[in-house]
């Protein structure tokens, strides 16, 4: 799988609200879909990303098929400590994927 | 005819297609069941959560998104928000809950749209209250066909 494009900043003021946007690679497929030869396309999507500062819970979200391919989201983060953003994502295959980014905040 | 009658029957005329372009309130049984798994009978009350869709998407396959909700108004943090569409072959778009670490909550993404349909968003407060929004929005090019 493509390396996904993950957009922290690597360094923000203690309390701000950071930005934090991911785009993973991925077809999602909807199991709605149609082969050249009429056959059903099997369903094979993203259905959970998670983001977590140092162990603590920021955002997760559970996906169904009505989201695009190539998913992408962007949401908030309080800084609180420097500290490490690890992103875990599972799709229908089986597969665990997860990255990790490191932020410094400072003051 | 006289001009006052007149008028009034044309301004009628005008005003109708307004009418029919806001959103019909009704949900439809299927994401009426989709909300109860998630929600069971639980009132909701409009208002809380915003829902940014544009009005009129070209290309249903990707449509940008913002669905957030307020942070001081309420007493109880909303700490999950929910897309439903009326129109999808299945109603669930997604699921997002944000921890108190996440400041705001608040998410960007890109949905598919199958067709013109109402979008549903549903806000989750820690006190287990739940806000509403939502729009209709004209698809010129569907999705789930390609």
């Amino acid at each position: 799988m493509a390396k996904p494009l993950i957009n922290v900043p690597k360094r923000a003021k203690k309390g701000d609200l950071v930005e934090i946007k991911i785009l993973i690679s991925h077809p999602m497929e909807t199991g709605q879909a149609r082969d050249a030869f009429g056959k059903t396309v099997p369903r094979d999507i993203i259905h959970s990303v998670s983001c977590r500062w140092d162990e603590e819970e920021v955002f997760r979200a559970e996906l169904f098929p009505a989201i695009s391919a190539n998913p992408y989201f962007a949401f908030f983060a309080r800084a609180e400590a420097s500290g490490t953003l690890r992103f875990d994502w599972k799709d229908d295959q089986g597969g665990e994927h997860s990255e990790s980014v490191e932020i410094t905040v400072e003051g | 005819m006289e001009r006052r009658s007149f008028l009034a029957m044309t301004g009628a005329v005008a005003l109708a297609p307004l009418a029919l372009a806001t959103p019909a309130r009704a949900v439809p049984a299927d994401v009426k069941r989709a909300m109860a798994e998630l929600f069971g009978d639980k009132p909701m009350t409009k208002g809380r959560v915003k829902l940014d869709i544009p009005n009129l998407v070209e290309n249903g396959n990707v449509v940008s998104v913002t669905l957030s909700a307020d942070v001081e108004a309420g007493p109880a943090r909303i700490s999950s928000l929910h897309l439903f569409a009326d129109e999808n072959p299945l109603p669930n778009v997604g699921n997002f809950h944000f921890g108190p670490r996440s400041g705001q909550p608040r998410v960007s993404t890109r949905i598919r749209l199958a067709t013109t349909q109402n979008v549903w968003l549903v806000g989750k407060a820690e006190d287990g209250s739940l806000w509403t929004d939502g729009v209709e929005v004209l698809v010129t090019l569907a999705a789930c066909i390609e």
